[in-house]
């Protein structure tokens, strides 16, 4: 009997016509695509994208030029110059990270003891010209006040865990 | 007649079925292979001398680099070998939690693995099952570190940060109504626990799905029967470890025979193949994939229950938290010194391995009391089942080669380092 079964099973392409019924199925159900530009797939609070430098709601710049991104990066993309401004305070005169050497590990967030250099949720950027995978201190701090809403936003749901 | 010389044929390093950049020179009689000599190190990175140069916790975030499909189980080796080193034990949550990402991770090695497998079989509609499943997979991944791959989210101690509670969720837009959305958020209402509960939910019904297209189907069966076969001896003469291992029929699991972690507490069989063929290897790793998501639903029940904390509190080697950091001296200073010396540990060796998706990923280091290692040794599964290339393919027809060169889950990352 097993015999018979397995005869017209291997006869009639039993398995095959299964799996077609299984593709076939897809075939007509709805489609899980996501159409990229017009819709995005959701971005989690943590993701490390594009680096900003953050401002304090008062304007002045966070960064101290402790230089503790530049010590703790892995990929050495962090250069880092800093003099005493005219007021005596400390701060930087160069901050530039060159984002083809940077590996979005996320660690000089993480040592930044003034929230001041962060990994935004922004991924896609492109560059159109040499030069341009370098973000120098003016691109940083653009970046930081044109996403700061979400930027202090993510920091906050995150705060908890950090 | 003339004499007929054997034909010597390059294939890769930019064949698609190559996994990356493997140059594989083939010595053929007529279709049949005499020899297949693969060439590796055009993805060298220096990985091992890189973290000569450079603290301790700052080489994580290569150790994803290794085998890029697996990350956090790269991850994972590293950090034992630093604790060994360091003398220290992750709390019991931080234990679970890699345990359960390891697990995500063979998920995701395993789903890859069976995708380009059979598109390198000719079966491509698998492929495009396996990444809707990926996908999943990878926003745990990013919901808990912030990366879809790389992640960087183990640290010697514990894991970098408790898991979220809550997960992103899609937003309306031109294209998908406010219902249509709703649905695609069913799943990430809640927490991350949750949403990782209903993908282990569902999760097996796809198995079932992709074995139907496969398991029996005779096409699969011809390419993959009898392909490659290495019986128990050689398997274990050549250095095999992981899935490979198994399917020759050597019962061998690091999980089980040297428990790290909280293995040891979970309920979890291991496959094993019969008869060592590219068949037998297949239906090892699909079985993987199912105890990995039974091991996933443990892990999950016991988070739910056990709250705590996921880090040593102990600043020399963990940074203090950031509200600490802010308001204490000695938090303060702590940090400083963890961001830019790092740590140092005293010198010794060790060996840490684990069982990652591929076979027994091991890190091999020496401490000469510095704060960086004085030698850093990777064992890479891939390597030595790619030096088992020739054997598994010699007297197969060179589309085999293929078929054989993906059964072995080559991934380039780990195996040139």
């Amino acid at each position: 009997m097993k015999w018979i079964k397995g005869f017209f099973k291997t006869f009639f392409l039993w398995e095959l016509l299964v799996g077609l019924s299984l593709t076939g199925r897809y075939f007509f159900s709805k489609k899980i695509t996501i159409q990229y530009p017009e819709e995005k797939t959701p971005l989690s609070n943590r993701f490390r994208g594009l680096h900003a430098l953050r401002r304090y709601p008062n304007g002045e710049e966070r960064c101290i030029a402790c230089k503790l991104c530049e010590a703790v990066c892995p990929a050495l993309a962090i250069t880092i110059e800093a003099e005493p401004r005219e007021d005596g305070s400390r701060r930087t005169t160069r901050y530039e990270i060159d984002l083809f050497k940077c590996i979005y590990c996320g660690f000089c967030e993480e040592s930044c003891p003034v929230d001041s250099i962060v990994e935004t949720n922004v991924a896609d950027y492109h560059f159109e010209n040499r030069g341009e995978n370098i973000m120098t201190k003016e691109k940083l701090l653009a970046i930081g006040d044109r996403y700061e809403e979400q930027i202090a936003k993510d920091r906050e749901l995150d705060a908890k865990y950090r | 007649m003339p004499d007929i010389k054997n034909y010597t044929l390059n294939f890769g390093p930019q064949h698609p079925a190559a996994h990356g950049v493997l140059r594989l020179v083939l010595e053929l009689d007529g279709e049949v292979v005499q020899r297949a000599d693969p060439h590796v190190g055009l993805l060298h990175r220096a990985t091992e001398k890189l973290a000569e140069s450079k603290p301790y916790n700052q080489s994580i975030g290569y150790m994803d680099r290794l085998d890029y499909v697996s990350m956090m189980c790269n991850e994972h080796g590293y950090v034992l070998a630093l604790e060994n080193l360091l003398g220290i034990t992750p709390p019991t949550r931080a234990q679970y939690i890699r345990v359960m990402f390891d697990e995500i991770t063979r998920i995701l090695n395993h789903l890859l693995w069976l995708g380009a497998h059979a598109l390198d079989v000719g079966a491509m509609t698998v492929f495009l099952y396996c990444f809707r499943e990926r996908e999943d997979l990878m926003d745990c991944y990013e919901a808990v570190s912030g990366a879809r791959m790389h992640a960087t989210y183990y640290r010697p101690g514990g894991v970098y940060r408790d898991l979220p509670e809550f997960m992103p969720q899609y937003e309306t837009s031109k294209i998908r109504s406010k219902s249509e959305v709703k649905k695609l958020n069913a799943t990430r209402e809640g927490t991350l626990l949750d949403f990782i509960e209903a993908f282990t939910g569902r999760f097996p019904k796809l198995v079932d799905e992709y074995e139907t297209l496969l398991t029996d189907n005779r096409i699969w069966k011809q390419r993959t029967v009898d392909i490659g076969v290495v019986s128990p001896e050689r398997a274990i003469a050549l250095g095999f470890t992981g899935p490979m291992l198994r399917g020759s029929g050597v019962e061998w699991d690091l999980r089980k025979k040297q428990p790290y972690e909280v293995y040891n507490r979970l309920d979890f069989d291991i496959p094993v193949g019969v008869n060592g063929d590219c068949y037998d290897r297949y239906l090892v790793r699909v079985e993987e994939m199912r105890q990995s998501n039974r091991i996933i639903k443990q892990c999950v029940k016991w988070l739910r229950e056990n709250p705590g904390p996921v880090m040593l509190q102990e600043h020399k080697v963990a940074p203090p938290d950031r509200v600490g950091m802010k308001h204490d001296m000695e938090a303060l200073i702590h940090h400083f010194k963890l961001f830019t010396e790092g740590y140092c540990i005293p010198a010794g060796e060790t060996y840490a391995a684990v069982e990652h998706p591929k076979g027994e990923f091991g890190v091999y280091l020496i401490s000469d009391g510095a704060n960086k290692p004085y030698r850093m040794k990777i064992r890479a599964p891939g390597f030595s089942h790619l030096a088992a290339l020739d054997e598994m393919s010699r007297g197969h027809m060179i589309a085999d080669v293929a078929a054989v060169l993906s059964s072995q889950d080559i991934v380039f990352g780990e195996i040139d380092r």
